[in-house]
């Protein structure tokens, strides 16, 4: 399919990310795509699913099993000219290779006074909510978040999936990119004309009472609660964020400017998370106009659980309404 | 790339003391040892640890376990190296050591919290002397080597004492010889000389990548550039398995450092009960590795060479049958965590902070329940 046919078309996440990387693999012979099982599997979750047939086994690398050689040697690719995107199985596979992205991915560029680009693109489906076992589940963003060099984005629907891993391919900067693993095949959406540009937020739902901030895979639970909300006569705005790192604060701001209240949302753990960051930015630069605290609702500060109790552990939709209610009754 | 890479191909040299048609064959350096009886004993783990593989796929299929990893062809590796233990070595599985945790006497509805989703795990290693699964891969070599290393401190190693002497016994696939931390258990324990055994079970595949995309050389011949011996066996033979790992844990015991065991298998079910195989290999492939089942030639030798008649073979199917009611009903029955329970045991000292977001959650919860009564 080439890729230009998909645009209008409704897509799954997982379809959609499929053609984005397919589109990037067009458009540029120095894209290698290389991990474990990404190959004639097309990963565990397909989302490479007919590239290494039709691009080929040197563009498209079923790795040795082992995180650390992955992105080491795509620092060794892009030193070499190529652009590599790195897939990591699982969010809990990824720490293997924290040296790597951290200590050497992300200050390269630093290190060689500017003249090293390190184009790296390294997905990773994360978050919970699908009933795996340990190590399946986790949402790591604030560890990268928290690294200069680093930038770090999530999708959360079909249209964004495509354009943004493009976009992350595309920049010369290495990208973290989150892929929210239970919506790749959530609703299907239309692929839009054009992307909007990556770390720009989006209000995705306008609305007055509140502002409710997400991005990744609580965007889908942010707008449900919005939806519930509004049923009870309370207009909340959401904000796609889109980008963890750097974070679009100026759509946050500009909204609680106009809503007066805020809650930010992710699976990530509470304490140092991004919501911590937002809540932070928005004191120091809407102090004025906040007339309530900023409230998170995350996961808690625990190992992810079994899945007998990821439910409970996720920030659900009674868990963000809660949230709202407290907000709201300030 | 992919033509630089030799296909890795069975060494003629390979350990084997049972054909696959069930004929027994003598190796010099490895004297079996074993009556017939002992054979028979053998035969009851295959076929037991098998059944409860089979009853476990099954409930995941009913929706009672999220996941599998099945042990399907991987038995007789497991069982030989689990039956070369002695009670005070330490063994540190993967997650597909279900035989391995048999022959440790852990009750297989143990296992099943962590498919389940009941727990993480939550045996205490030291109980039977089993490490709690892992499945970040290749982790739990270092873990091993450290735990050797803790061995040798204590002086339990070359005393001459049967009962003090202790060896540890580290499991790994094909698809973790690839990781950092296998070979820096390997530096480590060839440095301290410790007394440890990695056994490999080379079962053909990583979920959907053949060993030719993790080695150029048979991966028993890695542990030479390490500095200590390496061996491939027929890990489809339960008597060469324990035969080797016996050798190798009586070595470590001694006081003569590490050996790799390369146990030379097939992964025949699917990487595990997600997994669709029919994307990555051959059927003809499976029904090659059927002809070197390993629980048949035990079968074939029992009956054939050592006067085992049906009633024997019955009274183990009589005993399966029971084992597989004991999983069905064991893990319907496995209690769902309390919500609350979430954080226990994060920390041995609970901070403040977390008790307060307990609080917080329990009060939450309450609300919850009642808004819905
Ligand atoms: C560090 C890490 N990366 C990736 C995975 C995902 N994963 C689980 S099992 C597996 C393949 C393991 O193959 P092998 O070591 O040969 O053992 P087998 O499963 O065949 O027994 C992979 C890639 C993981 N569990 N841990």
């Amino acid at each position: 399919m080439s890729a230009s046919s998909v645009i209008g078309t409704s897509l799954t996440m997982a379809k959609a990310l499929n053609e984005g990387l397919r589109k990037a693999m067009e458009d540029d012979p120095k894209v290698v795509m290389m991990g474990e099982d990404v190959g004639k599997l097309g990963g565990v979750f397909r989302i490479t699913d007919g590239l290494q047939k039709d691009f080929g086994e040197d563009r498209v690398i079923d790795t040795p099993l082992a995180e650390s050689g992955i992105v080491g040697t795509a620092v060794g690719l892009a030193i070499r000219g190529y652009r590599p995107v790195c897939e990591i199985q699982f969010d809990g596979f990824v720490f293997p290779a924290f040296d790597q992205i951290v200590s050497q991915v992300a200050k390269l560029h630093n290190r060689s006074a500017g003249q090293v680009k390190v184009p790296i693109t390294i997905r990773i489906p994360y978050g919970g909510g699908i009933g795996a076992v340990e190590h399946h589940s986790e949402s790591p963003e604030a560890y990268f978040a928290h690294t200069a060099g680093l930038k770090v984005v999530a999708c959360a629907d079909p249209s964004d999936a495509y354009w943004m891993v493009q976009q992350a391919i595309a920049d010369d900067d290495p990208v973290i990119f989150l892929e929210p693993k239970r919506r790749y095949h959530a609703a299907k959406a239309e692929i839009a004309a054009a992307p909007t540009p990556l770390h720009q937020a989006r209000v995705i739902r306008p609305g007055t009472a509140a502002t409710l901030a997400t991005y990744g895979a609580t965007v889908s639970v942010a707008l449900e609660a919005a939806e519930a909300a509004a049923a009870d006569g309370t207009q909340l705005e959401v904000i796609d964020l889109r980008s963890v790192s750097p974070i679009d604060t100026e759509t946050v701001v500009d909204s609680v400017r106009r809503t007066g209240r805020l809650l930010v949302t992710h699976e990530a753990p509470l304490s140092f998370g991004p919501a911590a960051e937002i809540a932070a930015r928005v004191q120091e630069q809407a102090f004025y106009s906040l007339e309530a605290p900023v409230l998170r609702v995350t996961g808690y500060d625990t190992p992810y659980p079994p899945s007998r109790l990821e439910n409970e552990w996720l920030p659900n939709l009674d868990r963000v309404l809660d949230g709202i209610d407290r907000l709201m009754s300030y | 790339m992919s033509e630089h890479v030799v296909a890795v191909q069975p060494e003629p040299d390979m350990i084997q003391l049972l054909t696959p048609e069930g004929q027994r064959v003598d190796h010099p350096d490895y004297p079996l040892g074993l009556s017939d009886e002992d054979i028979a004993g053998l035969y009851r783990d295959l076929v037991l640890v098998r059944r409860i593989d089979t009853e476990a796929i099954a409930l995941q299929r009913q929706g009672e376990l999220g996941l599998w990893a099945s042990l399907l062809g991987q038995e007789a590796a497991q069982i030989g190296a689990g039956r070369a233990l002695r009670p005070h070595d330490m063994a540190f599985p993967t997650y597909r050591e279900h035989g391995v945790a048999w022959c440790r006497g852990v009750d297989p509805l143990t296992l099943l919290g962590l498919f389940r989703g009941t727990n993480l795990g939550g045996w205490s290693p030291s109980e039977h002397n089993f490490n709690l699964y892992t499945i970040v891969i290749g982790a739990q070599t270092l873990h091993a080597t450290g735990y050797a290393m803790g061995v040798v401190r204590d002086g339990a190693v070359g005393t001459g004492d049967p009962d003090r002497d202790t060896a540890v016994l580290a499991f790994f696939g094909d698809g973790a010889s690839s990781q950092g931390d296998v070979n820096e258990a390997f530096v480590w324990a060839a440095a301290g000389n410790l007394p440890i055994v990695f056994l490999c079970q080379n079962n053909q595949w990583a979920i959907s990548e053949p060993v030719e995309r993790q080695s150029r050389v048979p991966l028993y011949q890695r542990s030479a550039g390490f500095g200590f011996p390496g061996m491939r066996v027929d890990g489809n033979d339960v008597l060469a398995s324990y035969a080797v790992t016996r050798r190798a844990l009586d070595d470590a015991r001694n006081a003569q450092g590490p050996t790799l065991i390369e146990a030379f298998t097939y992964r025949m079910n699917p990487h595990t009960t997600n997994d669709d195989p029919r994307r990555y290999r051959l059927g003809s492939e499976l029904e090659t590795w059927k002809l070197r089942d390993p629980i048949e030639r035990v079968r074939a030798y029992l009956s054939r060479e050592a006067g085992y008649g049906s009633d024997y073979f019955a009274a183990i199917e009589d005993e399966s049958k029971k084992l597989a009611e004991h999983v069905r009903a064991g893990c319907r029955a496995l209690p769902d965590p309390t919500p609350q329970s979430l954080f226990d045991s994060v920390y041995v000292t609970m901070p403040a902070e977390l008790r307060a977001q307990r609080d917080e959650f329990v009060e939450f919860v309450g609300s919850l329940e009642e808004a819905s009564a």
